[in-house]
């Protein structure tokens, strides 16, 4: 078996990473090694990379390269961004967010409750969409920071985040939203918002695990999360991974110059599956906001059947690679929290499988799902006790 | 991803015995469809109601709850219900090879499905003999686990069979605690209630001055953190009242910069209750007053 034969529609948990990007990363990693702090002009090279690197996020962005600090993942951008704000926002003592926000920021606020901030889930409908009604009952005087997701990685929801961020300052509170899975996804023009920090991860837009960046808008207050060194103008301490942000700012090259395709080529294979599968499996559930929805990401249920067990047998059958938001494939013994949070009953609640594609996924990749993942919904529920009344 | 030996992955893929027996003499129901798990396990004796003639099952569950199930059916026929009821759960992870630790609760489902189906059995046919599992377990149908419904009685028999001694193992083996993690207290009392005081007596002997009287051990708690405790926190800004001594319990209340300190309670135990213990009891617990 070889990665050509892999039918790899689990983009959402990580991406391949861009011939393109490992082509830049490579003289980083062997004879451009120098540290870009260093005086001597051997560091030119690496130095000047991390400056064109900053200058192709942020133009990915819509941003100025001055508002990016590179980190090493999106939970370092989304930790520093909410600590910082309640560092600066003295006096407020109170995080907005919502019940599907990924566990970088969930796990994070957990925490900051237990060390008495106080923090306001905002609950979604069956179709994970939040109201800026309630937004506004809950952002008040008392709000450091607002934090909203850009798009759910779970079911793919596109949240308004520019509304809220409009929302969070009219409060006097800060906004930063977790982009993670919508950078290179949709267009983004921070320059047009009012969002005050962006979180993003490298291996999302296929550049490598392990760089991340967190866009911080010019004059926003801004509190150092992690501590030492000067790099990144005392923003983010830490010898820059010269090979990872090289790779970062090829990966936003490409997606920028790929983003039309994610909202023609990529959607279209999207709602292929989506209308292939509806079509040939019985009683099926697509789960999310269809109106606003990441182009590549479609969550299906099949009802009475679990999701570990679509998984290994769609891989058996065609190496297909998807993810599940069943209990038993996380090992957590509870189903995903944000189908939970979405009201699924418990006939479906086991059985959801993720598709999420990238611009590498071809038309024969929807076929191979098509032509094996009927079949096994079907012999699956042939072994289930459930759904025959 | 979980690492399923061949033999799970075969079962899985090729599950043996699948469906229905329209006439079972007994059929057994365990799990549901909330818990993520459930299998419904049919069968059906030789005439003289000795040996199991045929077994099949149903399952909803992950790749090892369906091997589990289908080697369970396999194991099961041709054998006396005596020689059936011996099977324990880890006689079906051996079976397969191997079950990953946090699987285990997949097979402890064929072997409950099993006792269901027993008791399914007697009640249907009281002219055999029917060897039904004894329900000697202290507060057996006590619900210790309402997010995964597992009762008291489940929990000690995985315990006593398999030889568990920690809350996580429990999880892994019938996956209580594993939700809200409410009752992992619960669990830590039934493990301890089980297998016995050694590990609470070997504590509570600690390296302290033995036979002291309540005012010599209260003089000796004060002195400690006079001494060594508070010297200690007061380096750091911080402080520490002695508020009141309860047989073990010893509560105080943090002052100066320990107040609304975030790593206070890890000072607490890891430090102050650390060198209570050494210097006085093992068995002392440190309690923040607020």
């Amino acid at each position: 078996m070889t990665a050509q034969d892999i039918v790899y529609v689990d983009n959402n948990a990580t991406t391949r990473v861009a011939p393109e990007v490992f082509e830049a990363m490579v003289p980083f990693l062997t004879t451009e090694y120098a540290n870009p702090s260093s005086p001597h002009p051997f560091a030119a090279a690496p130095a000047s990379a991390v400056v064109s690197a900053r200058e192709s996020v942020a133009a990915l962005l819509g941003a100025s390269a001055d508002e990016i600090v590179f980190t090493s993942c999106g939970s370092e951008s989304d930790n520093t961004a909410i600590r910082s704000a309640l560092e600066t926002q003295r006096g407020r003592n109170k995080v907005v967010t919502t019940v599907v926000e990924h566990p970088a920021v969930l796990t994070l606020c957990r925490f900051l409750e237990k060390h008495g901030v106080r923090v306001e889930y905002l609950p979604v409908d069956s179709r994970g969409r939040i109201s800026l009604s309630q937004a506004r009952e809950v952002i008040d005087e008392d709000t450091a920071i607002v934090s909203v997701m850009y798009a759910n990685n779970e079911i793919g929801n596109l949240y308004p985040v520019n509304e809220l961020a409009e929302i969070a300052h009219e409060r006097g509170a800060l906004f930063h939203t977790d982009a993670v899975q919508a950078v290179g996804k949709v267009p983004i023009d921070l320059s047009k918002t009012q969002i005050d920090f962006l979180s993003l991860s490298g291996h999302k837009l296929h550049a490598p695990k392990g760089i991340g960046a967190l866009y911080v808008r010019r004059f926003t207050p801004y509190s150092t999360f992690l501590l030492g060194g000067h790099q990144e103008r005392g923003r983010r301490a830490g010898t820059e991974a010269v090979a990872n942000i090289a790779g970062l700012g090829k990966a936003c090259e490409l997606a920028l110059s790929h983003i039309g395709e994610e909202q023609t080529r990529v959607r279209a294979m999207r709602d292929r599956l989506e209308r292939g599968l509806v079509a040939s499996c019985p009683d099926p559930l697509v789960n999310g906001d269809p109106e606003h929805r990441l182009p590549n990401t479609l969550n299906i249920c099949f009802r009475y059947i679990e999701g570990e067990s679509i998984l290994l047998r769609m891989y058996q059958a065609a190496h297909i690679c998807a993810s599940s938001g069943s209990a038993c494939t996380s090992g957590s013994l509870e189903p995903s929290h944000v189908l939970r949070a979405i009201g699924l009953d418990y006939r479906s609640l086991h059985g959801s499988v993720r598709f999420s594609f990238s611009r590498y996924n071809q038309e024969s990749d929807v076929d191979a799902i098509l032509e094996t993942l009927p079949g096994i919904v079907r012999e699956l529920r042939a072994l289930s006790p459930f759904g025959r009344d | 991803m979980w690492n399923y030996t061949d033999k799970v992955m075969d079962y899985f893929l090729h599950p043996r015995n699948v469906g229905e027996i329209a006439d079972a003499d007994g059929v057994g129901e365990v799990g549901n469809i909330v818990c993520g798990d459930a299998m419904k396990l049919y069968v059906k004796m030789s005439p003289d109601g000795r040996t199991i003639a045929d077994v099949k099952f149903q399952t909803f569950g992950c790749a090892s709850a369906i091997a589990s199930a289908s080697a369970l059916t396999e194991m099961l026929k041709g054998k006396t219900l005596e020689e059936a009821r011996r099977l324990t759960n880890q006689d079906i992870a051996d079976y397969l090879g191997e079950l990953p630790e946090e699987k285990m609760h997949c097979s402890v489902m064929g072997s409950e499905a099993f006792d269901a189906a027993l008791k399914d059995l007697k009640a249907k046919h009281p002219e055999w003999e029917v060897p039904v599992p004894e329900e000697v377990e202290e507060g057996a149908e006590r619900i210790v686990c309402h997010c995964f419904s597992v009762t008291e009685g489940e929990i000690r028999k995985v315990i006593r069979e398999n030889h568990l001694t920690t809350v996580e193992q429990v999880t892994h083996f019938t996956k209580a605690g594993g939700g809200c993690g409410g009752c992992r207290d619960d669990i830590q009392a039934i493990l301890d209630d089980m297998n016995g005081q050694q590990a609470r007596a070997e504590e509570t002997t600690a390296p302290a001055p033995s036979n002291l009287t309540n005012l010599q051990r209260i003089a000796l708690i004060q002195s400690v953190m006079d001494t060594v405790i508070r010297p200690g926190l007061k380096a750091d800004g911080g402080d520490v009242e002695l508020i009141d001594i309860d047989g073990n319990d010893v509560k105080v209340r943090l002052k100066g910069k320990c107040a609304g300190c975030g790593a206070a309670l890890q000072t607490l135990k890891h430090w102050v209750e650390a060198k209570l213990r050494e210097k006085v009891s093992g068995g002392i617990n440190v309690i923040e007053v607020k």
